[in-house]
């Protein structure tokens, strides 16, 4: 074996020992790296007992309430599965919609989530408005219309 | 010439050396070119996104920058993992001058995600595993930048970084696929194998933006790299003959 040849083996095995390291790790982790749960995860059981988590999920159809000269909001975060009622008071982000998946973060009390923060996610799609809004419909319907509309699309 | 004696003599500083002035030339002014063609169609002929108007357009300048981000950590990676076995100057020397490079496209990803975050998403910062490991890449490339000077001996400084760019390129298809793999705020990759999510009209302009993004790097890094060489290479005849003609 040259030197080159020890030098080669001594790096990859450097890189493999790192590797398995690392994956382990990430492993262990990957309850902990979820930023937040979905209703369904919640229903199973998976918030921590005690403190603030977030949640994420869907703004339900008819569900958005803020009464006359409020800052309080109520709205339904669901997954279409599970659903969970949210109050929040303060000011939405621009994106806050029917439809729209939204993050919240705060505590569960008596079956009603108290958020103390609300951010809105966006999708990875990006297309110019009126050729579809596909609002407040299951993800699966979503990707099939963004599909068509990207196809028929004119493009450059 | 062979492929294999081309790369043989590529890989002599001087030869490097000669060669990557015209090169460097080119792709300064391809890289240009492009950056204002993608530049044009994103802010100008793209039309506004259905959910995020015209806010969407900062895109043209994240979604290259933090590509080049990893794209720039994988090139050092590569060069260190030649540099550590084949001992070949130029992996070194190449390894060195990206760095800074690579740690700049970090900084301007995390900088133009947080200015988009705060309106669309309503916060400057979450520590998701998107937006965390993007700033671990960050810290990485500070850490290679710092640990390459740290040493008198250069040498040691090559090695000692070269072993932290292939430890830390781990960090990279962490970044890439975390999105996948947990639940972040941070949305998924808009791009699936070879479609993508985006319409077509504002697609254009973000790949036009990403070629030109690598032709930027690719003009900095030859030309970092043969400022490199050239004090690295201090005490050698040719770099004295290239110095004082």
């Amino acid at each position: 074996m040259t030197r080159r040849h020890q030098r080669l083996v001594m790096v990859l095995l450097m890189l493999a020992c790192i590797s398995a390291a690392v994956g382990f790790a990430l492993r262990a982790f990957n309850g902990d790296l979820l930023y937040y749960i979905t209703p369904t995860q919640l229903a199973e059981g998976k918030a921590p007992a005690h403190g603030a988590f977030r949640l994420g999920g869907i703004v339900a159809r008819g569900s958005v309430h803020r009464r006359n000269g409020s800052m309080t909001v109520h709205f339904v975060l669901t997954d279409y599965h599970h659903s969970v009622p949210v109050v929040y008071t303060g000011i939405l982000p621009d994106l806050f919609r029917v439809g729209q998946g939204i993050v919240v973060k705060g505590r569960l009390t008596h079956g009603v989530f108290l958020a103390s923060q609300v951010l809105a996610k966006h999708g990875a799609k990006y297309m110019p408005p009126g050729i579809h809004q596909p609002r407040a419909r299951p993800a699966h319907l979503k990707m099939l219309a963004l599909r068509r509309s990207l196809r028929e699309a004119p493009g450059l | 010439m062979t492929l294999k004696t081309f790369l043989h003599r590529l890989g002599s500083p001087p030869y490097f050396y000669q060669i990557s002035k015209p090169w460097g030339r080119a792709f300064a002014w391809i890289g240009l070119g492009l950056i204002l063609v993608g530049l044009y169609g994103g802010l100008w002929l793209a039309p506004p996104d259905y959910q995020q108007g015209n806010g969407f357009r900062i895109m043209y300048v994240h979604v290259p920058s933090a590509w080049m981000s990893l794209f720039v950590f994988m090139v050092i990676a590569v060069a260190s993992f030649i540099g550590l076995v084949w001992r070949m100057r130029l992996a070194d020397a190449v390894a060195a001058a990206s760095a800074p490079l690579g740690a700049a496209f970090t900084a301007v990803a995390l900088v133009t995600g947080s200015l988009w975050g705060k309106p669309m998403w309503g916060t400057y910062w979450v520590w998701d595993a998107r937006l965390t490991s993007e700033l671990i890449l960050f810290f990485l490339y500070l850490g290679i930048i710092t640990l390459n000077r740290s040493f008198e001996d250069q040498k040691t400084g090559d090695k000692a970084a070269a072993i932290l760019a292939l430890i830390g390129a781990i960090d990279v298809p962490i970044v890439h696929y975390s999105v996948d793999w947990w639940q972040t705020l941070h949305q998924g990759s808009s791009f699936k194998g070879l479609t993508s999510e985006i319409a077509p009209s504002m697609l254009w302009p973000l790949l036009v933006m990403m070629a030109g993004f690598m032709f930027y790097y690719a003009w900095l890094v030859l030309w970092r790299t043969r400022s490199e060489i050239l004090l690295r290479e201090m005490d050698r005849e040719w770099a004295q003959r290239v110095v004082e003609p």
